[in-house]
C-alpha cells in the first residue's frame, strides 16, 4: 500500500455498486435506435399473419367464406377455428383457470375479437387478405354494463359453459357469473358495523384503462420440422412460463422449444398472458413450415389485447366517532370481459385484493368478489401494480377520505390516527397478510412537512370562501395518499402459475479474468435490469457493474423464473441474485486463503476482495481469485466460480409511500391544473436512485394519465370508442406535471439485501393522490365522491350536478 | 393499419397533377397527409392513386400582392410560423397554426391540407372565414375561386368538385385589428374540444366591425354571423359581450364524443367565444 493506491471510497466508486446513480447501460443501444426488437426479427423466408377481426360485440358466425382471401397475390392459408380444432387449439387455457377462443368458435364475444388468420408473404398481402375473407353474422344482444350481467334475462355470453355451475374458482351463482371470492370475517365485521358511531357506504369505481405499452404485442415462431422443434421470439414478459404454456398446449417436448424475450418496449402488465397471435403465428409456422411473424397494431392493442381495472367496489367503514376505524367491508363487481384472462396467481381471482385494508389498523374486514363476463375484450392484467392493488389502494383511500368528510376531520390527521405503528410489525392484516415492515407515521409527517401542508390547508380556505363570495371561479384541491403495495410474488406456501412456484434464479459465472455474466429468469421491459443487477452483484463480490454482464429472456440458456411483473423483480429475482453472488462469494473466500496461506475464517471481505484480518498489506483481490478458480484452486476442490440460485421467498415486500397532489380546477371549463405533485416513497434498500426515480417519474405520469381521463369506453352496442390515441389519453410532456421526489428507507427484514421493489408504487399511489384531489376541491361545495377518470368534461359534470353551472 | 393499393405520381406542376387526378377517377391528392394517410391505413378510404403535391414548387410560398396576403396550398405549417409577412400582416395565423399539433406535424402538415380537406376538427378552416378568405382551385377544365365562407358544406363534404385542387389561398389583410384564437384541447396535438377565432376592429371606443368563426363545435366549422353582429356598433361592454355568446352558442351543434358531451361543448364553447372576444377587443385597444 503506498500513496498511489486508490483509497476505500475510490475502490468503492469504482464498483458503481449498489446506491449509486449509475447510467443505464442499456441506453447506448436503445437511445442509438439499436435495440433488438421482435419486429427487428428477419428470418429467411418468413411469412405474415394478420387477423380478421369482429365488428361485432355479440353474434353468432353463420359460416366465414375464404375463397376470395386465398385468390389474394399472396395469401397461402387462412387459419379459422375449423382448422385449430384439428390440433386442438381452438380453445386455449387463460392464466384464470378459464377457457378462451383461439379463434372464434361458432360466436365472437367481443368488437375486435379474433376471427381468422389470414398468413401471407408480407403483411401487405396480408392485411389484403384480412379484407377479402366473407364473415356471415348474426348480431346477438350486446352485455356491456356489468351490473346488468346477473339480471335474470341478461343474454347468455359463454354458451361453452352451460350447465356448468361451478367453474377454477368455485360455484357459480348464474350463466354471467365467473366467480366469488371472499376474504376476512363476515360475522364480526357484521357486528363491529352494528356498534359503529359513524359507518359510510359508496360505490367506489375504477374505470377499464390499458397499459398501452410503446411497443405492441408480436411474435415470429419457427418450426423446424426435421428437428422437430419450435423457437418463439415474442414480447413476453415471462418466457419461462410461455415455454411451459406451449409445451403443455402443443405437446412439443418442452426441451425442444426455444422461447425468446429480445429487447421488449414496456410491459405494464399487458405482456403477461398469453393471446391467439402467438398461437396463430405457432399453428401457422408449423403448417406452413416457415418462419411466421405477427405484429398487432396499436387499434388491436388497445382493443383486443388485455385491459385493466373495471372493478366496482362499495366500500363501507366503521368507525368510532373519534374517527379510529373499526371494520371494512368491500363488495366487488369485477368485470372480466368475454373470458377471465385475468393475469393472477393462479389461487387468487381477484389477486391481491384483500390488501384493501391499505396502511390502517382495522381490527376486522371482510371483501366479496364477484366476476361476471361481459361482451368486451377478455382480462384483466395489472397495469402497473401488483394483482389488483391499484384497485385496493383506489378504494381504501378514496372511502378514508369520505371517511374524513363525514367526520369532519382533515384526512391526513384521519391517517395518522388509525396507520399501523412501527412496532406493530410484522402486522397481520384483518385480510390474511403479514406486512413485513414498515414505518408509516415518519412517512407522512416528512411528507406533510415537505409539500407545507397546513398552510396549503389554510390557503385552501381562503379560496373556497373566495369562491363562495363569487370572486373566482377556481376551485383547489389538496389530495392525500398513504398507500401500502404488496409485492413479490410470490412464496410458493401463497402463490403459483400453473402449479408452478412462483420462485425466481439466477446464475453467475466469473470467468478467469475477473469479468462476469448473470443470467435471470425475470425479463426486463423497460426496469434497467442490465444496469441494477450488476449493481447487486458488484455490491456484494466485488467486480465493477461494467465488468458484468446481465442477460434474461433466452429459455435455453437463463434459470428458470416467472417473469417480470407486479413489482416482482426486485423482491424475488434480486434476493436470488444477491443469494447466488454469496455463493460465489463463499468459494472465493476458499480460494483466497488457499493463496493467502490463512484460515478462511482468517479473512474478511474488504470492498473488491479479501483481506486478512489484522495483515492489511495480505489482500487478495477478486480479479486474482477469479483467475485462481482456473488454475489454483485448493485441492479437492472444482474448479471454475459459478453460482446458481432458486429463491423462493418466505414473505411478500409491503413498499409504501405518501402522495400528495395540489390541484386547481376552473369549474366552468373542467380545465385542472396540476400544480404540485410530491411522492415519498419507501422501497427498502435502493440500488440505483435514478433508476428509482425514472420508475416513480414513469408511474406517476401513467397514474396521471388513468385519474385524469385514460379509459377504454364502450358504447351500448359493445363498440370500443377509444380505439386509437387520438381518443385514448397519452399525456405528452407538455401535459404532465412536475414531480417531486422524494424518499424513506425502511429495508425489509426478510430479504437478503432489504429491497421491497418499487416500479408500480407510484400508479398505485398517485391514482387516489389524483383523484382525491379533485375530490377535496368539489367536497366544500357538497360533492361526496365523483367517479374517475376526471377528465375536463367530466369536471364540468360534476360542477354541473352541484348547481355550479348556470 | 396497412391501406390497400394505390399508384403513387409525384407530378412536377398543377396541371400535370389535374391531369392525372382526372385519369384517376378516384384518385386523391396528397398534402401533408395527416388526415388522408391514417384513413387510408383503416382502409375508410382507399383511392386507387396518389398524387402527391409535394414535387410542385408553383404551390408553395407566401407572398403580399397589394392588400392581399397569398399563400401556396403546399405551405407547411412550420412555414406559416416562420414567416415575417405573416407575422406582420396576419398574426392570427401564426396564434392559430402553434396550436395544430405538434412540431413534427407542423414540418409536414400544409395549410392548403388543412383548409381543404373538410375536417371539421381542423384549426384553419374557422380562421379563414373569419378572415372572409378565398380559396383558388384549379380544375379539369378552368380554374375558380370560392371563398372559405361558402367552402364548407358537411363533416368532410366542400365545394370542391371532382377533379379539383386548391391551389392557394387569399386573404385580405386587415388594418389595425385585434384577434385571438382560443382552443380548448385535451392534450397537445389534440382536436380541439371547442375553439373560437375573433377579429375586431375599434373605432372611437366602439366596435366597428368583427368577425367570429367556430372550430369543431359542428359537423363544419361556423361563421357566427349573429353573434358578430351583437357586437357592432357597440362598445365593448359585458351585455354586448353576452348577447355574442348566447348567439355564437345558439348555432353551436357539437358531436357527442370522447371530448365530450354536446351540453359540454356548447358551454364551453361559449366560454372560449368570450375569451375570444376579450382578448381580441383588448389587442384592438392597444
Amino acid at each position: 500500500m503506498n500513496d498511489m493506491s486508490p483509497n476505500k471510497a475510490e475502490r468503492e466508486a469504482k464498483l458503481e455498486g449498489m446506491g449509486c446513480r449509475r447510467k443505464r447501460v442499456e441506453d447506448v443501444r436503445f437511445t442509438q435506435g439499436k435495440g433488438n426488437f421482435v419486429d427487428d426479427i428477419k428470418l429467411p423466408g418468413m411469412l405474415f399473419g394478420d387477423f380478421v377481426r369482429s365488428p361485432y360485440a355479440h353474434a353468432r358466425i353463420k359460416g366465414i367464406n375464404i375463397k376470395k382471401a386465398m385468390k389474394v397475390p399472396g395469401v397461402l392459408a387462412v387459419l379459422t377455428a375449423t382448422e385449430l380444432k384439428g390440433v386442438n387449439l381452438a380453445w386455449m387455457p387463460t392464466l384464470a383457470g378459464d377457457v378462451q377462443m383461439v379463434l372464434a368458435d361458432g360466436k365472437v364475444l367481443f368488437q375486435n375479437q379474433e376471427v381468422a388468420f389470414v398468413v401471407a408473404t408480407d403483411r401487405y398481402a396480408a392485411a389484403d387478405g384480412v379484407e377479402a375473407v366473407e364473415v356471415d353474422y348474426e348480431a346477438l344482444p350486446v352485455l356491456v354494463d356489468p351490473f346488468k350481467a346477473m339480471d335474470k334475462n341478461a343474454p347468455v355470453l359463454r354458451e361453452d359453459l352451460k350447465g356448468k355451475t361451478s367453474g377454477a374458482h368455485g360455484p357459480r351463482k348464474h350463466h354471467n357469473h365467473i366467480f366469488e371470492w371472499t376474504m376476512g370475517d363476515k360475522d364480526l365485521t357484521e357486528a363491529a358495523f352494528r356498534k359503529a358511531d359513524v359507518t359510510i357506504k359508496e360505490l367506489i369505481s375504477y374505470h377499464r384503462t390499458h397499459p398501452s405499452p410503446l411497443e405492441t404485442c408480436q411474435s415470429v415462431a419457427s418450426f423446424d420440422k426435421i428437428k422437430g422443434e419450435l423457437t418463439v421470439w415474442g414480447t413476453f414478459q415471462a418466457p419461462h412460463v410461455i415455454r411451459t404454456v406451449a409445451s403443455l398446449i402443443s405437446t412439443i417436448p418442452e426441451h425442444k422449444i426455444h422461447v425468446i424475450s429480445p429487447d421488449v418496449g414496456g410491459g405494464f402488465g399487458n405482456k403477461v398472458g398469453a393471446y391467439p397471435g402467438y398461437i396463430c403465428s405457432i399453428v401457422a409456422s408449423i403448417v406452413t413450415g416457415k418462419p411466421v411473424k405477427w405484429v398487432e397494431d396499436r387499434i388491436e392493442n388497445l382493443t383486443a389485447t388485455s385491459f385493466a381495472r373495471d372493478y366496482h367496489m362499495t366500500a363501507e367503514i366503521a368507525a368510532t366517532k373519534d374517527g379510529k376505524v373499526q371494520a371494512l367491508r368491500v363488495h366487488v363487481l369485477a368485470d372480466h370481459g368475454a373470458f377471465d384472462a385475468c393475469a393472477d396467481p393462479s389461487k387468487w381471482p381477484a389477486g391481491f385484493f384483500n390488501i384493501v385494508t391499505g396502511s390502517y389498523d382495522f381490527p376486522v374486514a371482510h371483501c366479496a368478489v364477484d366476476g361476471v363476463y361481459t361482451n368486451k375484450a377478455p382480462g384483466g392484467v395489472a397495469y402497473r401494480c401488483s394483482f389488483r392493488v391499484t384497485e385496493a389502494a383506489y378504494c381504501i383511500e378514496r372511502a378514508m377520505d369520505i371517511l374524513a368528510k363525514k367526520l369532519n376531520m382533515d384526512p391526513a390527521e384521519l391517517r395518522l390516527k388509525n396507520f399501523i405503528r412501527r412496532d406493530q410489525f410484522p402486522y397481520q392484516s384483518a385480510l390474511g397478510w403479514e406486512y413485513d415492515s414498515g414505518d408509516y407515521h415518519t412517512a407522512m409527517k416528512q411528507g406533510m412537512e415537505k409539500i407545507g401542508y397546513p398552510a396549503l390547508r389554510e390557503e385552501q380556505k381562503r379560496k373556497q370562501a373566495d369562491f363562495k363570495a363569487g370572486k373566482t371561479r377556481d376551485i383547489m384541491g389538496i389530495g392525500v395518499s398513504f398507500f401500502t403495495e404488496i409485492v413479490g410474488a410470490g412464496p410458493s406456501k401463497n402463490c403459483d402459475i400453473l402449479g408452478i412456484a412462483m420462485f425466481d434464479s439466477c446464475e453467475i459465472r466469473i470467468h478467469p479474468t475477473g469479468s462476469a455474466i448473470a443470467r435471470v429468469g425475470t425479463k426486463s421491459t423497460g426496469q434497467a435490469h442490465e444496469t441494477t443487477w450488476a449493481q447487486i452483484i458488484a455490491t456484494e463480490i466485488g467486480i465493477p457493474s461494467a465488468d458484468i454482464m446481465v442477460e434474461e429472456g433466452n429459455t435455453d440458456t437463463a434459470p428458470y423464473g416467472l417473469g417480470t411483473y407486479g413489482s416482482r423483480s426486485t423482491p424475488v429475482a434480486g434476493a436470488a441474485i444477491a443469494m447466488a453472488a454469496r455463493k460465489i462469494k463463499a468459494k472465493a473466500q476458499m480460494i483466497a486463503a488457499y493463496m493467502l496461506e490463512v484460515h478462511e475464517g482468517d479473512l474478511q471481505f474488504d470492498i473488491d476482495g479479501f483481506r486478512v484480518k489484522g495483515l492489511p498489506e495480505k489482500f487478495k483481490s477478486m480479479k486474482e481469485i477469479a483467475w485462481a478458480a482456473y488454475h489454483s484452486v485448493p485441492p479437492g476442490m472444482e474448479p471454475g466460480l459459478e453460482a446458481v440460485s432458486y429463491y423462493d421467498p418466505p414473505n411478500m415486500t409491503y413498499p409504501f409511500g405518501a402522495y400528495f397532489c395540489v390541484m386547481d380546477i376552473d369549474v366552468d371549463t373542467g380545465v385542472y391544473k396540476i400544480r404540485r405533485f410530491y411522492a415519498l416513497d419507501d422501497c427498502g434498500t435502493r440500488i440505483n436512485p435514478m433508476v428509482i426515480e425514472g420508475q416513480v417519474h414513469g408511474g406517476l405520469t401513467e397514474a396521471f394519465a388513468i385519474a385524469m381521463g385514460q379509459e377504454i369506453r364502450y358504447d351500448a352496442g359493445g363498440n370500443v370508442l377509444t380505439g386509437s390515441f387520438m381518443d385514448f389519453f397519452i399525456p405528452t410532456a407538455v401535459e404532465t406535471p412536475v414531480w417531486e421526489t422524494d424518499h424513506t428507507v425502511t429495508p425489509s427484514p426478510h430479504h437478503p439485501i432489504g429491497a421491497k421493489g418499487v416500479g408500480e408504487s407510484p400508479n398505485v399511489g398517485g391514482v387516489p393522490a389524483f383523484s382525491n384531489a379533485v375530490n377535496d376541491a368539489f367536497g366544500f361545495l357538497g360533492a361526496t365522491h365523483i367517479q374517475m377518470p376526471h377528465d375536463y368534461w367530466r369536471n364540468w359534470e360534476a360542477a354541473k350536478s352541484l348547481g355550479l353551472i348556470k | 393499419m396497412i391501406p390497400g393499393t394505390f399508384e403513387y405520381h409525384r407530378p412536377k406542376s398543377v396541371a400535370e397533377a389535374a391531369k392525372l387526378l382526372r385519369k384517376s377517377k378516384d384518385g386523391r391528392v396528397l398534402a401533408g397527409g395527416h388526415s388522408l394517410l391514417p384513413m387510408m391505413k383503416l382502409r375508410m378510404t382507399e383511392p386507387s392513386a396518389l398524387i402527391d403535391l409535394g414535387a410542385i414548387a408553383a404551390l408553395r410560398g407566401i407572398k403580399k400582392t397589394g392588400t392581399k396576403l397569398v399563400i401556396g396550398a403546399m405551405t407547411t405549417q412550420h412555414e406559416l410560423l416562420a414567416s415575417a409577412l405573416v407575422a406582420k400582416n396576419l398574426p392570427i395565423l401564426h396564434e392559430t397554426a402553434i396550436l395544430i399539433a405538434d412540431p413534427q406535424v407542423r414540418y409536414v402538415g400544409t395549410i392548403g391540407g388543412n383548409v381543404a380537406n373538410g375536417d371539421p376538427g381542423n384549426d384553419m378552416p374557422a380562421v379563414m372565414m373569419a378572415l372572409d378568405a378565398t380559396y383558388k382551385i384549379a380544375g379539369p377544365t378552368k380554374a375558380r375561386v370560392v371563398k372559405a365562407r361558402a367552402f364548407y358544406k358537411g363533416s368532410y363534404e366542400t365545394a370542391l368538385k371532382a377533379g379539383e385542387i386548391v391551389t392557394a389561398i387569399e386573404i385580405p389583410v386587415p388594418g389595425k385589428h385585434g384577434f385571438a384564437y382560443e382552443k380548448l384541447k385535451r392534450k397537445v396535438g389534440d382536436y380541439a374540444t371547442a375553439a373560437a377565432a375573433v377579429l375586431i376592429t375599434l373605432k372611437a371606443g366602439k366596435i366597428a366591425a368583427c368577425a367570429i368563426a367556430l372550430t369543431n363545435l359542428a359537423p363544419t366549422p361556423l361563421l357566427a354571423e349573429a353573434a358578430a353582429a351583437a357586437l357592432v356598433g357597440r362598445a365593448p361592454d359585458d351585455a354586448a359581450i353576452s348577447a355574442a355568446v348566447a348567439a355564437a352558442r345558439k348555432i353551436m351543434d357539437p358531436a357527442n364524443d370522447t371530448r365530450g358531451t354536446p351540453a359540454y361543448r356548447k358551454s364551453v364553447g361559449g366560454i372560449y367565444v368570450e375569451r375570444a372576444i376579450k382578448r381580441a377587443i383588448a389587442r384592438a385597444a392597444g
